[in-house]
């Protein structure tokens, strides 16, 4: 809502400046989003009359003007605009003068002739273009002959005005409009409101001999009035008026029109005007459209309706969408003499149907949306006809014809002095309270310490005592409210131990040298399934899309984190940083049913990509590139860090998307909660990456799973003796099932087996490959000696014969 | 025989001074001190001398012997101790080339203010509280207070999948399924993170996805003036000691009274900067008293217990703190802005 300051003052005395009313305003509950200067910087513009006008003698499109500017001479100007005449009252920029922009005007000649000054058009002076009535769109503005010429111009055409833009929150749409801002001003500065006046004489016809109206769709539309004007002249509008139109943000058009806008911005009540000759009927009827009806608006647009539309017919056809626009054919126009008015109270919910199915808002429909003053209907009827009737030259035909009741009672809430304090924290006197509803303009009655409130219907948000203790509060000054501590059961807070584990697992992983990384959940269709460590999930898999996405791009969500982490990855690498290790944790959505009926089931999932140089030291000559076994020793130190590490396992498998040779699913016991591998070179390629690895585990599982407690180990009192094994296996065999294999035979003197060495090079045989590992046997209670070793590592490499044909390497 | 022992210990003292090399010094010594020594010879003729003089040559040949010996371990010192220097000097390296890096990443700086703020409360007595980002409309909306058409909803453009079912539009549904699970007894008090979406184009200023974090304690006689306090505690640990707050009234339909908190511009300290757009004020936060349908609906008699709410974003809260530009830096992941966060 954007709020004239002088128009404002009419209402309510301000002796203040516009900034500290925004400012007061503010700090009472309505932001004031901006005040704004409509001078935008003008100095040295005063009222002209041109007493001469002749054509240029070098330039076609230029006029030469004799311009009294209050001077002891006339002074001469040279003039483009085509509508510039003798007789005019202009806006004259002297010389010496300045316009917006810092455009300072000097004397000039232009095709030989002198300029001394510009007589200026409404965008020169900085209104916006698109709110320059269109009769001047294209040359100089034309001031009423009455204006004084010398005088200050930007009185005349309100540019020393100043605009209060207020971000309404949607409680409170009563300040949707002029009087209700002015009953908010008047409260907060305590001051003295003036409504204003509302004279009415009448013809002696009366309006129901013309018209007739009836509503069959009562509950959408529960009072309509209708009142008729004969005898206008349609013309411009007083420049007072179109002054506060442009102010507000309204273009100008014609008296009629203007005055439906005017009484909108003053009484917040849509109004609208139908060209009665040309309606088509003498009754008005209220009722849904019917599916596939159509109606021509007044822009000139065919429009389809449907069953949830509410439409103004005059008995046979739509001649309005009611609240949102009216039709094409009864439209006002320069020869129309009688006006039909309407002024009626629409269901917002009604009228949201069809403002959104048309794409039609307009400042009617945002109102109705959010709500208009059911009591102030009738009157804003008799305001703009009174007003047409004052400047458009109109006779108004007696009483008001309608349909439904005119007015509702108010309501009422209660609240009490305690129930105020105790929410709020202060110690608020009955007497302050009763000074803070007379204020407010809210009739009420006390009794004891009980105040029984009547709430104005300009006011629907209020209806419980809470909204009365906000009020209260909000003219009190929340800045008198005193600060205190919380007064409750002192009980300790923390983290619950799975988000405690998360937080470990992110400070490990930074430790470990990755980047967190937090991306979309939306997502393609393709890209949202387009990973998983589950190998039967990856062909059944259901897709959870939102019904009206903004774009295919962030259509659906994601079952998989790793294709926001590769495109994290391309765009690093599209701006050469090719060294990237990232890691993300966020949710996931599962869902087995077409379309949803219950929430999908959410999983939390830690995922990362790593490409590039993991270890780089230049001078010292080492580069270390990021492969499989960087990813998997940091992954290995992160169960270790879980307590999880003897339990999980990696065993090869093939996967949509990734490596086939170079992929593995991640087992905690014998259930997969994880993937480990190279993204698969075709996809790479697709989406312009270098070798990238990635994993993906599900995370509740990893730290919901129940851990031993460390036992301490008492430090070994007798030597360990170590025995190191080099094996010739088939190349193929997973150097995992050799040690589990060890695990097994070694028996419980088996401390440790670690593997060291690796080779399938030259002197191999073909197909054949060399593992070495190094071998622990330990025995806590004493010595051991050769003998137990050389039985036990015997039976290790009798049992690796046997399971794998392994033989030692000669 | 004093003269020639004379004569040999002045021969080796001078030796063991010109010597450069500790095997020189090995020879001198096998030389003068070995059994086939000189002055081994010259002791063998004691024999001819009288009773009387022969202690007094035999303490002077042992005071060459000492002598000898001293002078030869001083100098191997002195040769050792330059050999050392000399091996050291070789091995000096020049400290001001790189070290070898440790690589390490960091959090990402969302998280980090989460995280801060999260611990805050936590120390205050207050526990995280969690809830799915896929809802219903009546944890999302309804129990919020937000009945379907009310006009409040439009300030939330949602991501429906299904009629009934959401991208959860704010982390307010976590409060109502949490009140849910007290059956009407208090205290609650709770802080919930999370990731929120709505139907915005993602600008400068504007993101589909975003993170909020919001409080809740549900108590008797919990009042506003406890928000103010609780705020302002906030607000100066999150914002510096010097930092004054601000309470205006507001609307959100799940708190009654409503407001919104700024602080005191932590840029210009009030003076008007381009930061707080000349109003020495800076928004942060919403807040208010629970809405007593909201109470009620979560079971709670709204006669008996009141609360607080409070809620804000993360992002902008890190836009504020670091000077951040654009939103959508924190969703892109470039590298040289995660980077920046390393002490964050
Ligand atoms: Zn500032």
């Amino acid at each position: 809502m954007l709020v004239s300051y002088n128009w404002l003052k009419e209402y309510v005395n301000i002796d203040i400046t516009a900034a500290e009313l925004g400012e007061k305003i503010t700090k009472s509950g309505i932001e004031v989003e901006i005040v704004e200067s409509l001078n935008k910087g003008i100095t040295g513009v005063i009222v002209g009359h041109v007493l001469e006008c002749v054509q240029h003698p070098n330039a076609d499109k230029l006029r030469v003007c004799k311009v009294d500017i209050g001077a002891e001479e006339p002074v001469q100007i040279v003039c483009g605009a085509p509508n510039v005449a003798a007789g005019q009252k202009v806006p004259v920029a002297q010389v010496g003068a300045v316009l917006p922009g810092n455009f300072k005007i000097k004397k000039a000649k232009l095709r030989g002739e002198a300029s001394h000054g510009m007589i200026c058009s409404l965008t020169e002076l900085g209104v916006d273009t698109k709110l320059v009535p269109k009769e001047y769109s294209a040359g100089i503005f034309v001031m009423p002959s009455d204006a004084q010429v010398g005088s200050d111009a930007l009185s005349y055409l309100n540019l020393d005005d100043y605009v209060l833009e207020l971000g309404l929150t949607p409680n409170r749409a009563d300040c949707l409009n002029m009087i209700g801002v002015a009953y908010e001003v008047a409260a907060i500065l305590n001051e003295e409101l003036r409504l204003p006046e509302v004279p009415l004489e009448h013809t002696g016809e009366k309006a129901s001999d013309y018209i007739s109206v009836k509503v069959d769709a009562t509950e959408d539309n529960p009072y309509y009035g209708a009142m008729l004007i004969k005898n206008v002249s349609i013309g411009p509008s007083p420049l007072w008026m179109q002054n506060r139109l442009i102010a507000a943000g309204i273009r100008p058009i014609n008296n009629v029109v203007d005055i439906t806008n005017y009484v909108l911005l003053e009484y917040g009540q849509p109004l609208h005007a139908f060209d009665y000759d040309r309606f088509g009927s003498r009754e008005v009827v209220v009722r849904r459209a019917k599916d596939g009806e159509e109606i021509v608006t007044l822009d000139d647009t065919e429009r389809k309706l449907n069953s949830s539309h509410l439409v103004i017919t005059n008995g046979e056809v739509p001649v309005a969408v009611a609240g949102v626009m009216g039709g094409a054919t009864s439209e006002v126009q320069e020869d129309t003499t009688t006006v039909l008015l309407e002024a009626a109270y629409f269901e917002g919910q009604r009228v949201r149907a069809a403002s959104k199915d048309l794409g039609l808002r307009s400042e009617a429909s945002a109102r109705y949306e959010k709500g208009i003053d059911r009591n102030r209907v009738y009157e804003a009827a008799r305001r703009a006809a009174s007003l047409m009737a004052q400047y458009a030259g109109g006779e108004v035909a007696e009483g008001i014809v309608e349909d439904g009741e005119r007015s509702v009672s108010e309501g009422t809430a209660e609240v009490t002095r305690t129930r105020i304090n105790s929410l709020l924290g202060t110690a608020i006197e009955n007497e302050q309270i009763s000074e803070i509803f007379t204020r407010l303009r809210f009739p009420f009655e006390v009794q004891g310490e009980t105040f029984k409130v009547t709430v104005p219907a300009r006011r629907p948000d209020i209806t419980i005592d809470a909204d009365l203790v906000e009020e209260v509060g909000r003219i009190y000054g929340y800045d008198r409210i005193p600060t205190t501590y919380l007064v409750t059961e002192s009980r300790p807070g923390g983290l619950s131990p799975y988000q405690a584990a998360r937080r470990k697992v992110m400070r490990y992983l930074e430790g470990a040298g990755l980047y967190q990384a937090v991306t979309y959940a939306l997502t393609t269709p393709e890209k949202a399934t387009s990973f998983s460590f589950v190998k039967e999930q990856q062909e059944n898999i259901q897709t959870i899309s939102v019904s009206h996405p903004m774009s295919e791009e962030r259509s659906t969500l994601r079952s998989t984190l790793i294709p926001q982490l590769l495109e994290v990855v391309r765009h690093n690498h599209h701006r050469s940083l090719d060294d990237v290790g990232v890691f993300e944790i966020s949710s996931v959505f599962f869902t087995i049913e077409q379309p949803i009926s219950v929430l999908p089931e959410e999983k939390t999932y830690l995922s990362g990509a790593l490409t590039g140089l993991w270890n780089i030291h230049p001078w010292q000559g080492e580069k270390k590139r990021t492969d499989f076994f960087v990813v998997k020793g940091i992954l290995e130190g992160l169960f270790e860090e879980l307590g999880l590490r003897s339990r999980i396992s990696f065993e090869s498998e093939s996967l949509k998307g990734m490596h086939p040779g170079r992929t593995a699913v991640i087992k905690l016991d014998s259930i997969t909660i994880g993937l480990i591998g190279q993204i698969h070179p075709g996809t790479q390629k697709e989406w312009d990456l270098n070798e990238t690895y990635v994993f993906e585990m599900d995370l509740d599982q990893l730290i919901q799973t129940i851990v031993e407690p460390t036992v301490y180990q008492t430090l070994p009192r007798f030597p360990s003796i170590t025995r190191d094994i080099a094996l010739v296996v088939d190349k193929n065999l997973p150097a995992g099932d050799l040690n589990t294999v060890i695990h097994e035979a070694g028996g419980a003197l088996l401390k440790e087996s670690s593997l060291f060495d690796l080779y399938e090079g030259e002197h191999m045989e073909e197909g054949k490959k060399s593992l070495a590992f190094s071998l622990k046997y330990f025995d806590p209670e004493r010595t051991l000696t050769d003998e137990e070793v050389t039985k036990a590592h015997e039976n290790i490499l009798r049992n690796l014969e046997e399971r794998f044909g392994a033989e030692l390497r000669k | 025989m004093q003269d020639r022992l004379q004569a040999l210990k002045e021969e080796a003292l001078l030796k063991i001074q010109q010597a450069n090399e500790l095997k020189e010094l090995q020879e001198i010594k096998v030389s003068y001190l070995g059994k086939k020594g000189p002055i081994t010879e010259v002791l063998k003729g004691m024999g001819k001398l009288s009773p009387e003089e022969r202690p007094v040559i035999g303490a002077y040949a042992n005071e060459v012997r000492d002598a000898i010996t001293a002078a030869l371990d001083a100098k191997i010192r002195q040769l050792e101790q330059a050999a050392i220097e000399e091996k050291l000097n070789k091995e000096a390296i020049d400290v001001t080339l790189p070290g070898r890096p440790v690589r390490k990443g960091n959090s990402h700086p969302l998280t980090a203010v989460i995280e801060e703020i999260e611990d805050l409360f936590l120390t205050m007595g207050f526990t995280v509280a969690e809830g799915p980002e896929v809802e219903t409309d009546y944890y999302n909306f309804e129990a919020l207070n937000l009945p379907k058409g009310h006009p409040a909803r439009d300030m939330q453009d949602s991501f429906f999948i299904t009629e009934d079912i959401l991208l959860r539009t704010q982390t307010s549904p976590v409060q109502a399924r949490t009140m849910e699970k007290h059956h009407g007894r208090g205290p609650v008090k709770i802080i919930s993170p999370g990731k929120v979406y709505r139907r915005d184009d993602d600008d400068a200023t504007h993101s589909h996805q975003f993170m909020q974090i919001e409080g809740l304690v549900v108590d008797e006689n919990v009042r506003l003036s406890d928000l103010k306090g609780v705020l302002e505690t906030f607000a100066k640990k999150m914002f510096g000691e010097d930092r004054k707050i601000r309470l205006r009234p507001s609307f959100f339909p799940f708190t009654e009274p409503s407001v919104e908190m700024d602080i005191s511009c932590f840029k210009c300290g009030g003076k008007g900067c381009s930061i707080c757009k000349h109003t020495g004020w800076i928004e942060i936060l919403g807040a208010g008293m629970v809405h007593p349908n909201v109470l009620e609906m979560a079971g709670f008699d709204s006669k008996k217990y009141t609360g607080f709410a409070f809620g804000m974003g993360p992002e902008r809260i890190a836009m504020l703190k670091y000077g951040i530009d654009d939103i959508r830096h924190f969703y892109t992941n470039d590298l040289r802005f995660l980077k920046q966060f390393k002490k964050a």
